[in-house]
């Protein structure tokens, strides 16, 4: 059997027993889910909860569980025995790369079903290139980190810029200013817009140069650290 | 075969091993003892391809350590202390992971859980194995692929006696079917049990290497006789005449109760090359 496939199904099986993955991937969807339908203050527009969490889940949820499987891997040396075992780096980072992007996008449908149906594959093609994202920040953290504590650490500091800042932008001028120069705070527009032919060419550009920067950042950290 | 020849490797300004070589023919079992921090887990490493080293060359399956193919990599078995296993998937699934990687079949599994007495424990997840039943699992997954080459570093380091027992039995067996093993201890007991040919490291160095029972021979330079009499006393002899005489008349006298030489272990030739025990306090 492939490798790849291998280590997809690995994961799978390991999350399902991983009580505390389990619930970082499906508490913001519900949370949105319970919101949308029993607060709606006056003024607050359509489906706000739903595209706030949805595009904090983006930064959230793959970033943390790639890192957080590299991270243990590493640590428990079941790295090192997949490498012994002729597993490539390659075929171990994309096996795990496309797992956490399936059950992220899975997650997501969480949140599509708040959406009407023709706005669907808008959705569903926004977060899967920001879960993208995430997950390949996620593997620079992972990768470069010493443990599953630091790996826990510096997620969470991403985390909070990616997701939180986007957040705060929508009080804040100041903050948006910054934001926008975020993947998050692009997808949140496009979130927001929910159609193809609002897409600016500025905010492709930013998300592309996100995406580009995040790629860049993975093969540095990988020449410089590998999977040791 | 392994071979080793002049292998030299040092970390920063340290240097762990010097001029390190030997052979190892097929179907043997070679035992590399030491204590702790003597460098037996570094030579592994570099033999296994995981580490680089500055001199020397080393050689396995006829290939030189540093070009193993993927394919070489999978006659080759691995169980080192510091690996790990998957915590939350069970035994069986741990060794899936591998058998899958591997092409094994799946009928293999339960076999090899069964050979290393774990077939009861299949279901259970690898977090609530014992120490013992951990390193069974470690184990297990290096027989399941039926490897030519076998390392093992300190395969039964805090084990109790009964599985470590279990643990030499599955070694014996895998050496009758022809695989080569390489095992790191600092227990004397068990190389010389184990081992056809083994190479006392101390500080990266190999001091002394050879047969278990020739080391000991070349080192027996005190020849005593030892008897414990029926009276409860313990009488010490030289080889000697006199001794001889003296042996006859007890055994006459029907005093003796047991009589045997006495010998050095590979524990007492380890502290007399180096000043050293191979299990520090």
């Amino acid at each position: 059997m492939n490798n790849i496939l291998i280590m997809i199904r690995k994961q799978m099986k390991d999350t399902f027993k991983n009580k505390a993955v389990l619930i970082q991937l499906i508490l913001l969807p519900v949370v949105s889910f319970i919101l949308e339908r029993v607060i709606r203050p006056e003024g607050v527009p359509e489906l706000m909860y739903t595209k706030m969490f949805a595009a904090m889940y983006m930064a959230m949820a793959p970033l943390t569980a790639m890192s957080a499987i590299i991270a243990e891997e590493k640590e428990k040396n079941t790295l090192r025995v997949l490498m012994m075992s002729n597993v490539k780096p390659g075929q171990y980072l994309t096996g795990i790369g496309v797992y956490v992007w399936i059950i992220s996008m899975i997650g997501s449908v969480l949140f599509a079903v708040s959406f009407p149906a023709a706005d669907m594959p808008f959705f569903f093609l926004v977060m899967g290139v920001g879960f993208l994202i995430s997950i390949v920040i996620g593997a620079v953290i992972g990768i470069t980190a010493k443990n599953q504590m630091s790996a826990g650490s510096v997620g969470a500091m991403a985390m909070i810029i990616l997701s939180f800042i986007p957040m705060f932008a929508m009080f804040n001028e100041g903050i948006g200013a910054v934001a926008r120069f975020l993947y998050t705070q692009q997808t949140r527009f496009l979130l927001d817009a929910m159609s193809f032919a609002e897409i600016k060419w500025d905010g492709a550009v930013i998300l592309a140069a996100n995406a580009i920067l995040a790629v860049v950042m993975f093969f540095v950290a990988f020449r410089k650290k590998g999977l040791e | 075969m392994i071979q080793c020849t002049g292998i030299e490797k040092s970390y920063t300004d340290k240097k762990v091993l010097s001029g390190i070589s030997f052979d190892i023919p097929d179907g043997q079992i070679f035992g590399l003892l030491g204590p702790s921090g003597a460098g037996k887990t570094t030579l592994i490493k570099i033999l296994t391809g995981q580490l680089g080293f500055d001199e020397g060359s080393a050689m396995i399956l006829q290939k030189n350590v540093r070009r193993l193919s993927g394919e070489d990599k999978k006659k080759i078995g691995i169980m080192m202390d510091q690996f790990g296993v998957y915590e939350r998937l069970s035994c069986y699934d741990n060794l899936k992971v591998f058998a899958d990687i591997y092409g094994t079949p799946k009928e293999k599994i339960m076999e090899t859980l069964k050979l290393v007495g774990l077939e009861d424990s299949a279901k259970k997840p690898a977090s609530a194995l014992s120490k013992g039943m951990r390193v069974r699992l470690q184990l297990a997954r290096v027989f399941m692929v039926s490897p030519e080459i076998i390392f093992l570093d300190e395969p039964t380091t805090g084990l109790d006696p009964m599985t470590m027992k279990q643990i030499h039995k599955i070694i014996l067996d895998k050496k009758k079917h022809g695989c080569t093993i390489f095992l790191t201890t600092h227990n004397m007991e068990e190389a010389a049990k184990l081992c056809d040919t083994v190479a006392l490291l101390n500080e990266g160095v190999i001091v002394d290497s050879g047969a278990p029972d020739e080391i000991c021979r070349r080192f027996n330079h005190q020849k005593r006789i030892v008897l414990h009499l029926n009276t409860g006393e313990d009488m010490e002899l030289p080889h000697s005449k006199e001794s001889a005489e003296k042996i006859s008349k007890l055994l006459e006298e029907e005093r003796v109760e047991t009589i045997h030489s006495s010998e050095p272990t590979l524990e007492t030739v380890f502290l007399e090359l180096t000043g050293r025990k191979l299990e520090e306090e």
